[in-house]
């Protein structure tokens, strides 16, 4: 018996799939976030040696800065086997990926404003870390506004896929502009991203936090591709005999 | 070659800019310049002198003292082998204090003195309760010390 690993890339077999998988990662993400956020409110401790209880912004902000990072990875990924394999289905997933990233780096950039006011003394310093996180939201809503300025979906995808790859330079700039090996060779205002020296508790929280954000990611672009997916295939026959489309 | 092994292959070519751009940039992040100086760059002259930059180090220990008027801080900034005065008037942020890293914006003043308008904490990555921390930063004292004697002894 083969498997055949092209059966999921069709639009109308991966519509009713995404669908029925839609549901579950909406409740485990809502268990995790829950789950995630409870532990960290209640149950880490109130005062660091550094921070006071304002330390708490970090359960969302690791979360989202890593939702940010990968989540990136992940269109591009998307868009480079649209290129390569000419599917509709990948564009149609890269394009459903961009604004939730997009929103993840936001979130990112605020709760770190927030932590930079609290913990460092400003809102904002153009510091390594903090502009290549910036340039990675410009780069998300470039990618958008390429993929919508363009009338004809099939070159609007390949643009948009170039310059998505274009983009990719900067997750590993954000990585290691303050994660290289001798810490006094690049100075940033931002510290380090070390797991090795966090209350065990701290490091339970974010990550399921984390995770709650990654099943998050999954169910709202889930939703967002299957919108994608009616949009585009809307002239064929398995479209037009779907019983939400024909009622 | 089929069509896709020919786009596989142009994609391929285009992963590979990517990564070797990464690459250059992250070097250029690392020759500091990007960001900020250290004590021992402007001790050499590295540091711009009519303009404004970031001075970032350790504040020294016992070096902190209000001056005049009581709103004017003082302190020394250093890395160890090099130190620069910096001469604050300003709010000082809640983590500033000595022993802690600390990145200041401002210019020289002509008798070597860093005039700062901006004066920022900043932290590592520990995020424990602070016995916990006390704990493990004696630890580290502990083996950098021995790390000192070994390189004492190997002289």
């Amino acid at each position: 018996m083969s498997i055949n690993w092209f059966k999921y890339s069709a639009p109308s077999t991966f519509y009713p799939l995404a669908g029925r998988m839609i549901p579950w990662f909406w409740w485990s993400a809502i268990l995790c976030i829950g789950f995630g956020l409870y532990w960290g409110f209640f149950q880490t401790p109130a005062i660091l040696s550094d921070q006071k209880q304002y330390y708490r912004i970090i359960f969302p902000h690791v979360g989202a800065a890593w939702m940010s990072m990968w989540l990136y990875a992940v269109l591009v990924g998307w868009a480079l086997a649209g290129l390569v394999f000419n599917t509709r289905l990948s564009f149609m997933m890269a394009q459903a990926v961009a604004p939730t990233g997009a929103i993840m780096t936001f979130i990112a950039l605020v709760t770190g404003a927030f932590w930079g006011k609290t913990s460092w003394g400003t809102w904002w310093d153009w510091d390594p870390r903090m502009t290549s996180e910036l340039i990675l939201l410009f780069l998300y809503i470039g990618y958008m506004a390429l993929q919508s300025a363009i009338d004809d979906s099939r070159r609007a995808d390949r643009a948009s896929a170039v310059l998505s790859l274009v983009g990719l330079v900067t997750v590993p700039i954000i990585f290691w502009s303050v994660n290289c090996p001798d810490p006094n060779q690049c100075t940033a205002l931002h510290q380090q991203s070390g797991m090795g020296r966090v209350d065990t508790n701290i490091l339970i929280a974010m990550l399921i936090t984390a995770l709650g954000f990654w099943l998050y990611s999954f169910a709202v672009i889930f939703m967002r591709v299957r919108t994608l997916i009616l949009e585009r295939e809307r002239s064929t026959a398995w479209v037009r005999e779907l019983p939400e489309i024909s009622r | 070659m089929k069509p896709r092994q020919k786009r596989l292959l142009f994609a391929a070519i285009g992963l590979a800019g990517v990564a070797a751009a990464a690459v250059l940039i992250t070097q250029a992040l690392r020759s500091n310049i990007a960001y900020s100086f250290g004590p021992s760059q402007v001790a050499a002259g590295e540091a711009p002198k009519d303009h404004v930059f970031r001075l970032a180090g350790m504040v020294k220990k016992e070096s902190f003292k209000r001056t005049g008027d009581g709103l004017t801080a003082e302190f020394v900034v250093t890395d160890t082998a090099q130190d620069v005065t910096v001469r604050y008037n300003g709010i000082l942020p809640d983590l500033f204090k000595e022993g802690q890293g600390t990145v200041a914006k401002g210019r020289l003043a002509p008798d070597g003195v860093f005039l700062a308008e901006e004066v920022l904490a900043k932290h590592d990555e520990t995020y424990m309760p602070p016995e916990a921390a006390d704990a493990m930063k004696k630890g580290q004292e502990k083996s950098l010390e021995e790390v000192r004697k070994a390189a004492a002894s190997a002289r």
